[in-house]
């Protein structure tokens, strides 16, 4: 039987004695690609590492595919792209990836599949540090591809990349999705929202919206998820 | 923990060795260059000197580089985020720790092969005991050196933070470790903390293999693997995987 992908019920996180995330609950489906979409400073990187695993939480619960969010079993099937791409700099593309590849003990062959999929074939020879920002984060997100994950989890994977190549990624992820992984993607760029197929809108900590793009923007009337944004933060603070 | 990550890990680290050619270098020649300063200090002097203070450097030096190269290393590597995506990956803590310490320990056998072998053919060091023991300490040393550069890094935010550790960590075990007063001859308050810091029994042993044709070193050798092994155990436990 498919458990769900992600269950996160009354998720709350301390850190450094202020609390940033309080009481989530909303879960992440397998096929699906889910938004996670608010201003930088609102808690999506600190959610994201609750999921993943590496983020103490003081109450709640996180459970991946029916395990506990950071279970030693989860690790092989959890593939995690951080802002700052964290692959090694003074390695070629391709060395990052076979050393990560080793990691994880998956074929060899598997390094050359995420190399396209990321469109870095042709840099697969050249120090990360002398790539651009842009190539440098796909590296990271080919890392997380290696392991074939069953949940991709992507902090603002599209920052800095030009519009052919996000929208070739945003491609790439519902092709992931449709073979059956739960994608969660976070960006602070409200226009990538309509790319979801499920938005979760959060703000302060909080879960303002929870829903697809147009039951989103049929549920406020506004023209599109921006204005729709700005209509929930003004209907939760009055 | 497997083989194969562990491996993994200790290649990786020497291909990003040999890709900052500077530090290669430096790693290889730099202890040639200064038993050859030692040496040359000597010269007027040949009953005393060089082949009382060598061996003691031929410990020290291991110790101090590879301290210092993994503390920065491995820092680097808490702080790009490498490190806590291969925590988040099937990876064992052992497997990280293990591959560091291989291929720092390799290197180091490298670097001591060469100031040993200039020590003996080029500045007529006498070495009474096997020369493969030499290196044997040498590796061990260095081991100890990457173990406790480990275990530090967890507790320093940058590397200025990093590098501070070397006056705090290894420069009272220069003093102590009999190179400037023999051990016996410390306070003894001084002698007992002496004898509980890893760098003298690497001198010791050092000393007993240069002046003894069939030196008693394993107990002194243990001692230091056991220190090695401590502080390994210590960087694994600052291997965290979750934070607060």
């Amino acid at each position: 039987m498919m458990k769900s992908g992600v269950d996160v019920s009354d998720l709350r996180v301390v850190r450094g004695g202020a609390e940033v995330l309080h009481d989530l609950t909303f879960s992440v489906e397998p096929g699906e690609v889910t938004g996670l979409l608010g201003p930088s400073g609102c808690g999506k990187t600190t959610l994201m590492r609750a999921i993943v695993g590496v983020q103490r939480i003081s109450a709640g619960r996180v459970t991946v595919f029916g395990e506990p969010a950071g279970a030693a079993s989860l690790r092989a099937r959890i593939g995690y792209v951080t802002q700052a791409p964290s692959v090694y700099d003074d390695l070629t593309v391709e060395e990052n990836l076979v050393f990560f590849a080793a990691v994880l003990g998956v074929p060899r062959d598997r390094v050359d599949e995420c190399l396209r999929v990321v469109a870095l074939e042709p840099e697969r020879g050249r120090v990360v540090r002398a790539l651009s920002g842009g190539q440098r984060s796909r590296v990271s997100l080919a890392v997380a591809l290696l392991g074939e994950p069953a949940l991709i989890v992507l902090d603002e994977p599209t920052v800095g990349l030009d519009p052919v190549l996000r929208k070739d990624l945003w491609e790439t992820f519902h092709r992931l999705a449709d073979e059956g992984a739960a994608v969660f993607v976070s960006s602070h760029v409200m226009d990538e929202a309509t790319r979801c197929d499920r938005l979760i809108l959060l703000r302060e900590g909080r879960i303002i919206a929870d829903d697809t793009p147009p039951g989103l923007l049929e549920k406020t009337g506004a023209e599109d998820i921006e204005t729709a944004f700005l209509d929930l933060v003004a209907r939760a603070a009055s | 923990m497997s083989p194969r990550v562990t491996l993994a890990v200790a290649r990786r680290v020497l291909i990003q060795l040999r890709r900052d050619r500077r530090t290669l270098a430096m790693l290889l020649v730099l202890p040639c260059l200064i038993m050859a300063l030692l040496w040359w200090m000597f010269q007027d002097k040949p009953s005393f000197g060089f082949g009382a203070l060598a061996p003691a450097l031929l410990a020290l030096i291991p110790f101090i580089i590879m301290f210092l190269v993994t503390s920065v290393t491995t820092l680097r590597e808490r702080t790009s985020g490498t490190l806590e995506r291969l925590l988040a990956m099937p990876m064992g803590k052992g497997d990280f720790l293990l591959g560091y310490a291989l291929a720092f320990g390799l290197v180091a056998a490298v670097q001591s092969a060469l100031a040993v072998t200039l020590s003996i053919w080029a500045l007529d060091l006498d070495v009474h005991g096997p020369v493969w023991m030499l290196l044997a300490v040498a590796v061990v040393d260095a081991v100890l050196g990457s173990a406790l550069g480990l275990f530090v890094s967890a507790f320093a935010r940058t590397e200025f933070q990093a590098v501070q550790f070397t006056p705090a960590l290894v420069i009272p075990q220069i003093l102590l470790c009999g190179l400037f007063v023999h051990r016996d001859e410390l306070p003894p308050f001084l002698h007992g903390v002496s004898d509980v810091l890893p760098l003298s029994y690497a001198v010791d042993a050092m000393r007993k293999v240069s002046g003894d044709a069939d030196p008693a070193v394993w107990g002194d050798l243990g001692l230091v693997a056991a220190f090695a092994l401590a502080a390994l155990v210590l960087g694994a436990l600052t291997l965290r995987r979750q934070s607060e």
